[in-house]
């Protein structure tokens, strides 16, 4: 059943249904009355879409070792975010970061790996937990970290924070805080690309839009309306459920139906799906690139659930009652970055004085994130007020009295608020 | 009697409400195990079980149209929405079909549902977290919304909430959650959902405001000096018009103060009804202090955003001096 890694190749469709692949065919023979056939039973509309095939790949594989300076690159990529998160943590609790905060520890190799699969100027979309996702893009750690601190420096000058990472050089589209909400999103990225290039161009396809979800927006019903869409048009969307087992706190047995195997629920959009371990960047990356070009060679959508585990809360307020410490030091055990280092020690890549003087460079690029957004300003009051409109209109004012706002010269009395041209 | 801050009082009033009746119960996203984000039902499902203190999948629609549909069987569901931003998904559920279920089915049904949602900003939480939309659903007919800014009311007015058969949007102002702490009854009690308090009786100007904004107002009375009565409008939907044509009829000139946008903001009705009840009276035209027409910032920006008691203050002196 399991395809062997090492193996390589083309994209090998190893299903779990016991029928693989043969669209509408026990049906092809039902009767058709009438001559009316609303339900599709009689006819094989689209021979080209495999009813969503499944393709588990293996735990634990010896995937192969990319070439040394891409090998490094991820090694250096995951021991920056773990290093940015672990400041980032640190500055929370200092209260430097205000809200909300979701580090993105153990799972760093699910961005590493997606990201290093795919071109730079295919779209990339994701949810709250992105700090990691940025950084694998090509964010700099200042501009994340001044954007977590609330600073002019920010990725979104600081009036996002945490959940809002954007990066339009680096076609990241964010960065979103409504659970499920940004996999339509990716959806019309992927529309995007495939009207771009293959309508408005006249070409074939060269893009495709990856997005990422958790494991809880499995439920949310925008999740299911974006596949149905990627699925019904045939979009290059890459849609990568990073399943780390639980939905702030609830495991996925108690929150998600089929929980165990919730490719199962690309199945039902004709999409084909693959489990990929997650926790080895080596397996993200080799799997990751094969379902990116294949999907950019079809033109069709693909669903990954993407095996992880976050080794922090949900959040930094999280007690994490729901589950034991028995079983995070189990995953901790398993730690990507270790699992990789391992491999480059082993194979004469990285030797241990190699690896320290890496780790003292992310640590320092980390520290000085921090000192950067210690020093950025804060956004100036007036930026209460801009990018609501391209055209700014005004004057957005929160009282009748728009001298209330500071800045403008005091008058007696009241000045009503009829003609926005004469505010401020 | 107990000192309790909001959140023990809302805790207090769900197990007084569950153990009286059967038909009560709680749903929402890391309610039980976790005992909710806020952790204002902390400790429920381990009293009541987890048939009738519900985890359920992270999905405000289904959430909320399950609870729609547990209501119209005669069950008082409690459904919690973890931000006022969450809202969204749930949203056409909640207007087009909470609110209207009565008046489609000509009474043949109602929906005695409670829809918990911590609301507004002032925790330094961006935006989604830090809304304030009461407006929206006080602009839906068939909804009530209730906000209360003290212990005591939370748990008089959930009580009230909960035994209403129709629909109430019970907003919880995340900012006080545990800012204070006062006297709350131990014996269950009720307030009446439409009914403003006087938080404060005077007679040069008054205040209406409602959510973690009366908070602002006491202090901006405070420091104001000046003989002021604040209206706490505890519930939003239906509005005590009265309360307020009573005050402002005495004063003469009036202060709307909440933490929503100002245009369309539940100001601008207050205003009107003001202006449509007590025109002869008016000493001055209404002033409102609000939020911005922006979206809500992200922290360092949040308390210029949100009005505080020096705005208010500067609201009262030219009010005052109109």
């Amino acid at each position: 059943m399991l395809d062997s890694p090492a193996a390589g190749g083309g994209l090998v469709m190893n299903t779990l249904m016991s029928s693989p692949a043969q669209p509408a065919s026990s049906h092809a023979s039902s009767p058709v009355s009438g001559g009316f056939d609303v339900h599709g039973l009689g006819i094989d509309a689209r021979p080209d879409t495999a009813p969503g095939a499944v393709r588990v790949s293996p735990t634990n594989g010896q995937w192969p070792m990319v070439e040394p300076g891409l090998a490094l690159q991820f090694l250096r990529k995951m021991v920056l975010v773990r290093e940015f998160e672990v400041r980032c943590m640190q500055a929370y609790q200092d209260k430097k970061i205000g809200g909300f905060c979701h580090v993105y520890i153990g799972q760093e190799a699910v961005a590493v790996g997606c990201n290093a699969a795919l071109r730079p100027d295919d779209p990339m979309v994701t949810a709250y937990r992105d700090h990691g996702h940025a950084l694998a893009r090509g964010m700099s750690a200042r501009a994340c970290m001044a954007e977590m601190f609330g600073k002019v420096d920010g990725c979104a000058k600081g009036k996002g924070g945490s959940m809002h990472m954007f990066d339009r050089a680096n076609n990241l589209f964010g960065g979103h805080g409504i659970v499920g909400a940004q996999v339509p999103l990716g959806v019309g990225l992927a529309f995007a690309c495939k009207y771009e290039d293959e309508v408005m161009a006249g070409g074939a396809l060269k893009r495709v839009a990856m997005s990422f979800l958790g494991d809880g927006a499995l439920n949310q019903g925008s999740f299911h309306e974006g596949m149905n869409l990627a699925g019904l048009l045939d979009l290059p969307a890459i849609i990568v459920c990073e399943n780390n087992g639980y939905s702030m706190g609830t495991a996925i047995s108690r929150g998600t139906t089929m929980g165990h195997q919730i490719t199962a629920k690309a199945q039902a959009y004709g999409i084909d799906a693959y489990e990929v371990d997650g926790m080895d960047v080596l397996s993200v990356y080799h799997e990751m690139h094969r379902i990116v070009e294949h999907c950019r060679a079809t033109s069709r959508p693909a669903f990954v659930d993407m095996r992880t585990y976050r080794y922090k809360g949900h959040s930094m307020s999280d007690p994490r009652k729901y589950r034991t410490r028995e079983e995070e030091a189990h995953y901790e055990a398993d730690d990507p970055i270790g699992r990789l280092k391992a491999r480059l020690e082993e194979e004469g890549i990285l030797a241990e004085a190699g690896f320290k003087a890496m780790l003292k460079e992310v640590r320092a690029e980390a520290k000085d994130s921090v000192e950067f957004s210690d020093a950025s300003p804060a956004p100036d009051l007036a930026e209460l007020h801009t990018d609501v409109f391209v055209e700014p209109w005004g004057p957005y004012t929160g009282s009748s009295d728009p001298k209330m706002l500071g800045g403008a010269p005091r008058v007696p009395g009241f000045r009503a608020i009829s003609n926005p041209e004469t505010q401020l | 009697m107990a000192t309790l801050n909001l959140v023990q009082a809302i805790n207090l009033a769900l197990i007084q409400e569950m153990e009286k009746d059967d038909r009560v119960l709680l749903m929402g996203e890391d309610i039980g195990l976790n005992g909710g984000v806020f952790r204002v039902t902390e400790g429920l499902q381990a009293r009541f079980g987890k048939e009738r203190v519900v985890d359920t999948p992270l999905a405000e629609s289904g959430i909320i149209g399950t609870a729609i549909g547990l209501a119209m069987a005669g069950l008082r569901p409690i459904p919690e929405i973890q931000f006022e931003g969450f809202l969204g998904p749930a949203y056409d559920q909640i207007c087009s079909h909470a609110a209207r279920m009565r008046s489609r089915t000509r009474g043949a049904f109602t929906v005695p549902l409670t829809i918990r949602v911590p609301v507004g900003g002032g925790i330094h939480a961006p935006e989604l977290h830090s809304d304030s939309p009461e407006a929206i659903y006080a602009h839906t007919p068939g909804l009530k919304v209730v906000m209360p800014s003290s212990p005591y009311d939370a748990k008089g007015l959930l009580i009230s909430a909960i035994r209403d058969p129709d629909p109430v949007i019970y907003f919880e102002p995340k900012r006080i959650y545990r800012a204070f702490r006062e006297e709350v009854p131990e014996d269950e009690y009720t307030l009446p959902i439409g009914k403003a308090r006087t938080v404060s009786e005077g007679n040069e100007l008054t205040i209406v405001s409602w959510g973690a904004s009366v908070v602002q107002c006491m202090q901006a009375i405070e420091n104001s000096g000046r003989d002021i009565e604040l209206i706490d409008l505890r519930t939003i939907y239906p509005f005590d018009i009265d309360a307020v044509e009573a005050s402002v009829s005495k004063t003469g000139r009036c202060v709307v103060v909440h933490e929503a946008p100002l245009t369309c903001g539940f100001g601008a009705e207050i205003s009107a009804r003001i202006m449509e009840r007590c025109f002869l009276h008016l000493e001055a035209p209404v002033q409102r202090v609000a939020g911005f027409d922006t979206t809500m910032p992200y922290y360092k920006l949040e308390l210029d955003y949100l009005p505080d008691a020096a705005r208010v203050g500067r609201a009262i002196e030219d009010c005052l001096a109109y």
